[in-house]
């Protein structure tokens, strides 16, 4: 991280920059048993060098072990309460999203300065209210939340830093309450078997525990209803336990999405089965906006072993054990289940090292030569953009398929030009008028018998048009196999006209319609049958 | 038993055949699908041959015990020939029995028109001019369906060769034919001389073969797919005809749903190859493509790595993520089954392993899952174009065997190309690219594949069937 940051060309120089230096503000974090910083020292320093005026609140960087001096010595100033920050800075930076300040009894959004910017954790989807505070401020804010899953992305994912924090956290947690080694051991006194972690979802956090309980020697199974995640799991030296149902797991944008109510049941009973024989078990799986899955049932944990530890990571979310209580820890029929939210909190100095290099990151990108320029085309700026001045700008638009190879223009050659000639609107015109003749003249002319074999027709038609739209490509063939068959149907023709008044020249031809089309009819269904019965899964 | 019940029947039969396309559209029901058309074929011969004894339900008279007895030999003969001709096939071969059948239908749509033009006013109800015009375009259909398929059935087998055969000033004399056909269906109608008419709607049977052999003769080998479904389509046409001659809905019906299910197909197979559909169906664009492709091949060039089994062998199993493009070299060399035991041989390694199929690989629509469903490879890996488009980055090796016009870039980045913006597998994408082929010869298109000569694509020569192998033997141990 360190190399990647010291490697970026720094865009301007004090003396090359238009206007005034930017004053960006790093106040205390408020929220109850909340210890980050969105700054830390060493970032304030580059925030400086990229030109910022960095005020930092005295005592921010206290609960992560980052002093006021500290900030100094990286030039940074101190400003002296949490007001003098908020009504000083043009761009705020914070990890939680704003709340009342209990101190000022005045909210943090009602702190900010008209017209200024803020930069933190917000969820907008859950805090509609305090959306309509900031806007009111006539504020752009940037969410940390909702930076897009793409590899550009990365440096700016301030989730994925904070999930894999948790992640090795939870082990250490689980490690800390649970009796007995991780790791396997032959000692004199005796052989001490390994633990053995279950680790359910492995999205950042799942792997981060993964890779965590691995190291410490446990015996490590991951879960994930996406399959794409075994490599990543295996490559941790975690076992993937595969899980089968006919519903794929993978939703918009990396993320898992919602199954339904059938493979939630035989999910659960399946983690069930695995748990039992679980010393550990870490969950992790989330799903966007929705409330975190039930994973582990009561049932479950009734059959875990005594002393065995639950630990929650979805705990904020509802939490994905069924016993799980929220910020706490409880003892449930011998199992120690873990519901604390603040995991990332209790690891605050890696945790506020590396959001603050989130921003860096994203401030590195945004800053266009000492100015503060958002760039609505570009994906990560757009996504992550809730305000602008004011002006509700969340959700984005939803994110375009990306298209593997974008093709180049095509020339018009003169080979295309004949290949796909512009179509003129008068071609359906045209189209149009001939249907709308040929009608006239059928209505005219055409005897009233014919009418409602047309209608048959048309009808057959439509409906096979949609019929076999459905037909998945894998089946074409079988498909015309089976097409070929029915359209023997024509040995009904022949039928009908074998039974002339006597056994004659059109007998014997019709005879041989109804051969042919037979022929057609039995080898037709049964090559049909044929390939299908190697169909298999 | 009234004169109602056999048409009762049809309407079952019909919504049986609905069921049986329905049933089609995933793996799992399709089977289903299947029995259910044959049990709708089943209830409307029964039904009609019951029919034929029952006065005024559609048949002219109680059929004489001979016509019975004629009637009884040719289902049971014909049924007999289609039971040996289904259980002889081999795989790679349904592109060619596909195509005969489709050529039975046409035949038995002609006969069924002259027959009933034979027939005159007996019996079958006569709606005068419009009747005579029903029977003129059911034969003509039939006419080209029928010598269609046997031309396209013979290309496939090999029998004529693949290049398109194009008269000098073709599209002339298919105009030339197709308006003296429409003169002599004119006369057919207006004439009340039934000798003269009978006379003209052989006329028309004559053209409409000649113009048959014509389409499909100059419509190149790489369009087969196209040339297969649009023939299908014919075939419902054709007999969707028959039923207006004979005022049969359940022919109307049953012809309709094949008819739409070809064209659906064509179209499908027109967007894959990126074609005109005028242009397969008025024949002659692949070789305009042809011409073309051979011009375009003398200016390209380059080297190409040639590799050995052994290096291949190692590659794959040192692979995480393989990806095995089939193409219609793996059909003609029956290496589906060597293939198959290969990817198993990798699975077993912990290899992931799957197969990428193109829409127009092979010579049939959904030919090469056909040939990987029989050789045992579970239909949950075989992935379409579309799904495994985006996968390729993440590939270490893809295989190709037998195929090189669905792999080939310029489709995507050669303007000049006549393959120019025909959606293509993006194996370059990929770490490695082994190609199986025979030699550097240009594919079905007649054109130079420019994937040979980059640098992360290695050329394994030989006859497929010899190198899938070689290289199974060396993958196994």
């Amino acid at each position: 991280m360190t190399e990647t940051l010291e490697t970026k060309p720094v865009p301007a120089t004090e003396t090359a920059r238009p206007q005034g230096r930017l004053v960006l503000g790093v106040p205390k974090e408020i929220h109850t048993g909340e210890r980050r910083v969105a700054v830390v020292p060493r970032m304030a320093a580059k925030l400086a060098k990229l030109g910022f005026d960095v005020v930092v609140e005295s005592g921010a960087g206290n609960a992560s072990a980052f002093t006021d001096q500290a900030y100094e010595e990286a030039g940074a100033r101190i400003a002296a309460d949490a007001a003098k920050v908020w009504g000083e800075a043009d761009l705020v930076l914070k990890v939680r999203e704003p709340e009342l300040n209990p101190a000022l009894n005045r909210h943090e959004a009602d702190l900010l300065k008209e017209g200024a910017r803020l930069i933190s954790f917000v969820w907008p989807a859950q805090n509609k209210e305090l959306l309509s505070r900031l806007a009111l401020r006539k504020a752009t804010v940037l969410a940390m939340d909702a930076v897009p899953r793409i590899s550009r992305a990365q440096k700016l994912d301030a989730l994925s830093a904070m999930a894999n924090i948790a992640g090795y956290r939870a082990v250490i947690e689980s490690a800390a309450i649970y009796g007995r080694f991780l790791g396997g051991q032959i000692t004199a006194a005796g052989s001490v078997r390994p633990a053995t972690v279950l680790v359910l979802g492995a999205g950042v956090a799942g792997l981060a525990a993964v890779g965590c309980a691995k190291s410490l020697g446990a015996i490590v199974k991951a879960f994930d209803t996406r399959e794409a995640v075994r490599e990543q799991v295996e490559s941790l030296g975690g076992q993937f336990v595969k899980f089968e149902f006919d519903e794929k797991g993978e939703g918009e944008g990396g993320y898992a999405k919602q199954m339904s109510d059938a493979y939630l049941a035989a999910e659960q009973e399946f983690i069930a089965g695995h748990a039992k024989d679980a010393d550990i078990v870490i969950t992790t799986a989330l799903i966007p906006g929705k409330p975190a899955p039930k994973l582990l049932t009561s049932g479950a944990v009734v059959s875990m072993r005594t002393g065995s530890v639950v630990v929650d990571l979805a705990a904020e979310q509802g939490g994905n054990c069924a016993l799980t209580e929220r910020d706490r820890i409880v003892e449930r029929y011998g199992v120690t289940i873990i519901g604390v939210t603040d995991l990332t909190s209790k690891l605050s100095r890696q945790a506020s090292e590396l959001y603050s290099a989130n921003i860096v990151n994203f401030l590195e990108d945004v800053m266009k030569e000492g100015a503060f320029a958002l760039d609505l085309g570009d994906e990560v700026q757009r996504a992550m953009l809730v305000l602008k001045d004011g002006e509700l700008m969340w959700p984005p638009p939803r994110p375009e398929v990306r298209a593997a190879a974008p093709l180049p223009p095509k020339p018009a050659s003169a080979l295309h030009a004949v290949e796909k000639p512009e179509r003129s609107p008068w071609v359906g015109r045209i189209a149009l008028a001939g249907t709308a003749a040929l009608l006239i003249a059928f209505g005219l002319y055409a005897p009233a018998s014919l009418v409602p074999h047309l209608t048959v027709f048309l009808l057959a038609c439509v409906v096979g048009w949609h019929v076999v739209w459905n037909v998945t490509p894998s089946l074409h063939t079988p498909l015309m196999s089976v097409t070929n068959a029915i359209s023997g149907i024509i040995v009904i023709g022949g039928m009908l006209l074998i039974a002339g008044p006597h056994v004659g020249l059109g007998s014997v031809l019709a005879a041989i319609a109804v051969l042919v089309s037979s022929i057609n009819i039995a080898g037709g269904f049964l090559v049909t049958h044929r390939m299908l019965k190697m169909f298999r899964r | 038993m009234t004169a109602t019940f056999p048409n009762v029947a049809y309407i079952v039969a019909s919504f049986l055949f609905i069921m049986s396309l329905r049933g089609l559209s995933q793996p799992e029901s399709s089977r289903r699908g299947n029995l259910l058309g044959s049990v709708g074929m089943l209830l409307a011969i029964v039904v009609t041959a019951l029919a034929l004894y029952i006065p005024g339900s559609g048949a002219p008279a109680i059929p004489s015990p001979g016509a019975a007895g004629l009637l009884a030999g040719a289902i049971a003969v014909g049924c007999g020939i289609g039971a040996i001709l289904a259980a002889r096939v081999a795989m790679t071969q349904m592109p060619e029995l596909v195509a005969i059948l489709h050529s039975f239908v046409g035949a038995a749509a002609v006969l069924v028109g002259i027959v009933t033009k034979l027939a005159g006013g007996t019996g079958v109800e006569v709606a005068g001019t419009a009747h005579e015009l029903e029977i003129a375009i059911g034969v003509f259909v039939g006419a080209v369906t029928f010598s269609g398929s046997v031309v396209a059935f013979l290309k496939l087998r090999g029998t004529i060769g693949g290049k398109p055969l194009l008269l000098p000033g073709r599209h002339v004399l298919n105009l030339v034919l197709a308006l003296a056909g429409v003169a002599l269906v004119a006369i057919q109608v207006i004439t009340p001389e039934p000798a003269t008419a009978l006379a003209c709607l052989l006329g028309i049977t004559a053209i409409a073969l000649t113009l048959g052999v014509l389409l499909v003769a100059a419509i190149g080998g790489g369009d087969m797919p196209v040339v297969v479904s649009m023939l299908n389509s014919y075939s419902g046409w054709a007999a969707a005809a028959a039923g207006f001659m004979l005022s049969n809905d359940l022919l109307i019906i049953t012809g309709a749903l094949v008819g739409s299910s070809g064209a659906i197909l064509s179209y499908i197979m027109c967007v894959a190859m990126n074609r005109s559909i005028v242009g397969v169906i008025f024949g002659g664009f692949g070789a305009e493509v042809h011409a073309l492709g051979t011009q375009a091949a003398a200016g390209a060039g380059g080297t190409a790595h040639e590799t050995s089994v052994t290096e291949v062998a190692e590659l794959l199993t040192a692979s995480k993520n393989v990806v095995i493009v089939p193409g219609y070299g793996m059909a003609v060399a029956q290496a589906q089954h060597a293939v198959r035991e290969i990817s198993d041989a990798l699975t077993a390694r912990g290899v992931t392993v799957r197969y990428a199929i193109h829409p127009v690989a092979g010579r049939l629509p959904g030919h090469m899952n056909v040939l990987l469903a029989e050789a045992g490879v579970s239909y949950e890996i075989v992935k379409e174009m579309d799904e495994v488009n985006d996968a390729f980055p993440e590939t270490d090796v893809v295989m190709v065997i037998g195929a090189n016009d669905i792999v080939n870039p310029a489709a995507l980045d050669d303007p000049g190309s006549p393959i120019y913006g025909m959606p293509v597998l993006q194996v370059w994408k990929a770490g490695r690219v082994v190609m199986l082929k025979r030699s550097l010869a240009t594919g079905y298109a007649g054109i130079d594949n420019p994937l040979c000569y980059r640098d992360n694509t290695f050329m394994l020569f030989g006859d497929a069937k010899q190198s899938v192998t070689k290289l199974l033997a060396a993958v196994s141990t």
